[in-house]
């Protein structure tokens, strides 16, 4: 039998040469883009993600409405929030709040979290919301203190929007409502459905025998 | 003059020939089995970062959502990894001896950023936004796994096109209620498919177009 051409064995060979270059794709799996969070010989830092230069402002992100993003007008805080109030902001609100607030403060805002029962080194207690004090502070207080902390609470403000700020700082307002309420206040139609149970607890202090584990959701409850 | 081939060349011949045919499809079976074990695609593989972060410590035992760390992920592309001011808020206050803090409390100090190990990633040329997946209800653990029992992150999936593709044709199988995305205990009913469907139906996913090649490479 004749052996074959060797350009037959090179023939068939040649995929294999192939197979070996199918290794080499890496120009286009990381390319010289920036892409936040890798790593970037270009800057200094080396990181791709920049800061803008201090000053700043992107187009439409000028802040002119000055109670709206800082929470008062000429360092009087304002008392009527910048947002409306209906269904949907408290709605908003209270998932904010259960995320960002409620692992120091409680779902019920007396300032025993999860966190603050951890914490047994904590220097202070977190905030209770429930005290004349901020039962009286205008609302605009509370968007200052997401956006600039208060104490040795520190800021909120990397973590939550203006927008979500002002809707947390409205379902602060409903807790201190809901933990400050007399029977009176219950429409008289509506205050026969409390029946036996009715009573509210003591304004000012968490319901009697409640302890408070809810971190930043309220799910741990049902899971154990 | 000598002969121009030897009798062995026949030997040769039929062996490069059965070689040249069998190797290549050996060396594909081998490429991808190589593509798709642990080592290429680092699945299972805790990564060392700069800080031993434990999801299981501060998820699980302490409760936080996701979003307390991971802001962005409702709103843009990348989820967003916490600056170490985040840490700082808790870690000011609580354990704020603790050796394995160190590297924090020296980032906040010099406002110098800590470097993680990226642990999951996909190639440049791919196009992925989470905040699209967490609108229309595929939860975090659909794609990073029990996020919430890791002491230290790994990968839990292997972030291959047909992985994507996976869900992309058949979402019905994975989709969950949008207020559970968060959720890392969330398990799927019996019935999850008929439900699974209803949601698709719901949140407006066009499940014949998302397998077009537009949508991760564009
Ligand atoms: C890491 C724990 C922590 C988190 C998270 C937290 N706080 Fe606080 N907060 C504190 C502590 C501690 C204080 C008490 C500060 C002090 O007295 O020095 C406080 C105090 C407050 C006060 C009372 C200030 C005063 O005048 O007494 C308000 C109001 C408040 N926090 C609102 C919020 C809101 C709204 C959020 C969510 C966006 C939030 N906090 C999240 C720890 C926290
Ligand atoms: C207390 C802050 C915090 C919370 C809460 C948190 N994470 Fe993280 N997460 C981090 C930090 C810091 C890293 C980077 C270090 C690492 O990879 O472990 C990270 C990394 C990750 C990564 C890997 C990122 C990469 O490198 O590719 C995933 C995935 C992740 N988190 C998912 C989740 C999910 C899902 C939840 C909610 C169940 C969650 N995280 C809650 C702080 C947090
Ligand atoms: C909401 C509060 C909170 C935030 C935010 C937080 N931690 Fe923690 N962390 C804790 C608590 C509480 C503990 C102690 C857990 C326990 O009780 O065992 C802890 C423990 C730790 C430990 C273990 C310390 C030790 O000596 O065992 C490390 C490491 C750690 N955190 C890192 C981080 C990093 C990094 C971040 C930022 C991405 C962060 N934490 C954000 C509350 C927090
Ligand atoms: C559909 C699958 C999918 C879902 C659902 C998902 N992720 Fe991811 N995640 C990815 C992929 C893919 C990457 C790598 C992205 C890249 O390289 O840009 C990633 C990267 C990350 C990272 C690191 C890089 C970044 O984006 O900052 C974090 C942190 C993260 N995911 C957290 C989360 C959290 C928290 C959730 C739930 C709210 C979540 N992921 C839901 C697929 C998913
Ligand atoms: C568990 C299910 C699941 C997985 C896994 C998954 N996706 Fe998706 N993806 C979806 C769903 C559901 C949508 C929403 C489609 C819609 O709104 O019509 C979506 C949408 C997208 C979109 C946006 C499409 C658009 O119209 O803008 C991109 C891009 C995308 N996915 C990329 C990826 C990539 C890349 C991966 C793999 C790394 C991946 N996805 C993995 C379920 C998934
Ligand atoms: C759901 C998202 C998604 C869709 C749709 C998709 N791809 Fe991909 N593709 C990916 C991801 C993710 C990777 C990276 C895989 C990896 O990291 O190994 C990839 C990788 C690739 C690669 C490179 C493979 C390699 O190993 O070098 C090619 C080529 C490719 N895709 C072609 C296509 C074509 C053609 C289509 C349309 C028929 C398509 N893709 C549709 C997500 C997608």
């Amino acid at each position: 039998m004749r052996a074959p051409d060797r350009r037959y064995v090179a023939a068939a060979l040649a995929p294999l040469a192939l197979l070996a270059l199918t290794g080499c794709h890496v120009d286009m799996w990381r390319q010289p883009k920036l892409i936040a969070e890798h790593e970037n010989a270009f800057f200094k830092d080396g990181s791709a993600s920049q800061l803008p230069p201090p000053g700043t402002i992107a187009r439409g992100a000028l802040r002119e409405n000055e109670a709206f993003y800082t929470g008062a007008v000429q360092g009087n805080l304002i008392e009527e929030p910048p947002v409306p109030i209906n269904r949907e902001t408290i709605e908003r609100g209270r998932k904010q709040f259960g995320i960002h607030c409620a692992p120091c403060h409680g779902s019920l805002g007396y300032g025993n979290g999860m966190i603050a029962q951890r914490g047994l080194a904590m220097r202070r207690t977190p905030g209770n919301y429930h005290t004349d004090r901020l039962r009286e502070m205008p609302i605009g207080y509370f968007y200052d203190v997401i956006t600039n902390g208060a104490g040795v609470m520190f800021s909120a403000a990397a973590r939550v929007e203006p927008e979500d700020r002002w809707k947390i700082a409205v379902y602060i307002r409903v807790l201190q409502l809901s933990q400050h309420a007399k029977l009176s206040d219950v429409p008289a139609a509506e205050r026969e459905k409390l029946g036996a149970h009715g009573a509210p607890p003591e304004a000012g202090s968490p319901p009697a025998g409640q302890t408070d584990l809810s971190g930043g959701s309220d799910r741990r409850g049902e899971q154990r | 003059m000598r002969q121009l081939f030897p009798p062995a060349s026949n030997t040769i011949a039929r062996v490069s020939l059965t070689l040249g045919l069998l190797l290549p499809a050996v060396a594909l079976l081998a490429g991808s089995a190589i593509s798709r074990a642990p080592y290429n695609t680092k699945v299972d593989i805790p990564l060392d970062q700069p800080v031993p972060f434990s999801h299981e410590h501060h998820v699980n035992e302490l409760g936080l959502d996701c979003q307390y760390c991971h802001t962005s992920v409702e709103k843009g592309p990348k989820a967003g990894l916490p600056p170490t001011h985040t840490c700082m808020g808790c870690h000011s206050q609580i354990w704020t001896n603790s050796p394995l803090l160190e590297p924090v409390r020296k980032s906040f100090q010099t406002g110098e950023p800590i470097k993680w190990n990226l642990v999951n990633s996909v190639p440049d040329f791919v196009y992925f936004d989470h905040s699209i997946h967490v609108k229309k209800g595929i939860g975090c653990t659909e794609c990073h796994g029990p996020v919430h029992e890791m002491q230290i992150t790994y990968k839990a999936k292997p972030f291959h096109m047909a992985w994507c593709l996976q869900c992309h044709r058949k979402p019905e199988e994975f989709i969950r209620p949008k207020e559970e995305v968060m959720n890392p205990h969330y398990s799927h009913p019996k019935n999850h498919v008929e439900v699974g469907r209803k949601l698709v139906d719901e949140y407006g996913i066009k499940v014949e177009q998302l397998t077009d090649c537009s949508i991760c490479h564009r």
